[in-house]
């Protein structure tokens, strides 16, 4: 990429910093240059967001509907999988999977559902009373 | 700030990478001015391709540009005979007693976070990605000042901010992950020279012979043929968002554009002047087309999942457009192991 063809296309990332990136010079020789962005990767990132987007609504309306319990939207809401999830909590995946049906939810402990809302950075009754 | 402390002897490098960019800035401060960017990348054999098999994240493909995290750190400091601590903790406490320590002590050191919870980047940054790295080089009252290799400026972060990133969950976990440089020995050319020499020659073990046809240049075409049937296996819409994670691996913030192809030939480039070896700097010539290439099939992508195109012939387009980059890559490394390095 020669230098000045290096975008300065400002994205979200331009809020914290430019980026470095490694570019030609006129004499053909590497240099750095920053850059502010550039519209291929931005609309990437947008595309990332639009798919979360839709997948916390999808969580929003599973748990609305009785399918999931509320663990299962604030988990898309916090854009994590059962994976990540078990590790902030601590139980292990098999355990967690079955916390997302609302017949086991509604049985859970305080201690269960305090790790949980800690995980997701909220209140118990946040959690508690979610009904989508 | 008190701008007197012994600390602020630490001078902050932005650099393309994280973990070059600790591994650059930290050596530097242990003295080696020499260090640059593309010299700790290449010398750590940071370039690489893998698409890992049935693994997603954020649901989309496994595909990573570079080595694994830790290694470009790692294989530099040995080869220049740099001896490295590193730490893992079972529980913050610990972590954040150690740090301090070092702190004190007036020792800047790495850190191994990830940036779902890291407070100064963008909310649109932060995922569930924990092989961010950055540097702990003082504190400021109940501020850790932070040297973030991929920004301009410096930052802090408080205890707790930086207790969370540092213990943040899922894969990669950094476990308090904590390294820095112990002891430095006087470095000669020659010993760079060798550094420069292995370090080609593990790329090119990594990206030619490596077993399997999921990495190296082979997981090029890999990709390529998985990009061909994601269309009518798992519809436009998801398809769409493949794509868009391959863009992302490729050219967001780390790897200095075109999937660290870039960052490959200017080490290249360096590395003819150490060798002083024309040859090397006309290799790198077919990195930057690499680059070059991979920017372009990120266009094309990007029509994709812009709505722009929807047909299966442009997804067999980009299919054969990495078919393209393959030949190239496997051409260059071929190239560079020909010509017998250190032989």
């Amino acid at each position: 990429m020669k230098k000045e063809d290096l975008p300065q296309e400002p994205g979200p990332l331009s809020r914290l910093t430019r980026e470095l990136c490694y570019v030609k010079n006129e004499e053909g020789k590497y240099e750095t240059a920053l850059s502010n962005g550039w519209d291929v990767k931005k609309d990437a990132l947008d595309s990332a967001w639009v798919g979360v987007n839709e997948r916390i609504e999808e969580a929003r309306q599973a748990v609305f509907n009785g399918e999931k319990s509320p663990i299962y939207y604030f988990m898309e809401l916090r854009l994590m999988d059962v994976g990540v999830l078990s590790g902030y909590t601590g139980y292990f995946s098999i355990f967690t999977k079955r916390h997302l049906k609302p017949s086991v939810f509604k049985n859970l402990s305080e201690r269960k559902l305090a790790k949980y809302a800690s995980a997701f950075d909220i209140t118990v009754s946040e959690l508690k009373n979610f009904k989508g | 700030m008190n701008i007197d402390t012994p600390t602020d002897a630490f001078r902050h490098i932005q650099t393309a990478h994280c973990e070059n960019g600790v591994t650059t800035a930290l050596l530097r401060h242990q003295g080696l001015e020499f260090m640059t960017e593309p010299l700790a990348f290449g010398m750590g054999s940071g370039l690489f391709y893998i698409q890992i098999p049935f693994l997603t994240i954020n649901n989309g493909p496994a595909i990573s540009f570079r080595t694994m995290p830790g290694a470009i750190f790692k294989r530099t400091c040995k080869s220049l005979g740099v001896e490295v601590t590193r730490k893992k903790f079972s529980n913050a406490a610990a972590a954040e007693a150690f740090l301090d320590y070092k702190v004190k002590e007036g020792v800047p050191v790495g850190c191994q976070v990830g940036v779902f919870h890291l407070t100064y980047f963008p909310k649109e940054y932060r995922f569930h990605f924990n092989a961010h790295n950055l540097i702990v080089y003082g504190q400021d009252e109940d501020r850790y000042l932070i040297s973030d290799p991929v920004m301009e400026d410096v930052t802090t972060l408080t205890r707790p901010e930086l207790t969370r990133v540092r213990f943040a969950q899922g894969p990669l976990a950094p476990k308090g992950h904590i390294y820095y440089p112990e002891k430095v020995k006087p470095i000669t050319d020659e010993m760079i020279r060798k550094g420069i020499v292995s370090g080609i020659r593990r790329n090119v073990r990594d990206m030619l012979r490596i077993p399997g046809n999921f990495a190296g240049v082979n997981g090029i075409r890999h990709t390529s043929g998985n990009i061909r049937k994601w269309r009518d296996k798992l519809g436009l819409k998801k398809a769409s968002l493949y794509l868009g994670q391959i863009v992302r691996m490729q050219e967001e913030i780390g790897t200095g554009g075109g999937g660290f192809r870039f960052l490959y030939g200017a080490f290249l480039e360096e590395a003819a002047a150490y060798m002083q070896d024309d040859r090397i700097a006309n290799i790198s010539e077919d990195f930057t087309k690499a680059g070059d290439m991979w920017r372009a099939s990120a266009i094309k992508m990007a029509g994709v999942y812009k709505g722009r195109l929807t047909e299966q012939k442009d997804f067999n387009e980009i299919a054969d457009m990495l078919l393209d980059i393959r030949l190239v890559e496997k051409e260059a490394f071929q190239k560079l192991s020909g010509l017998n390095l250190g032989k």
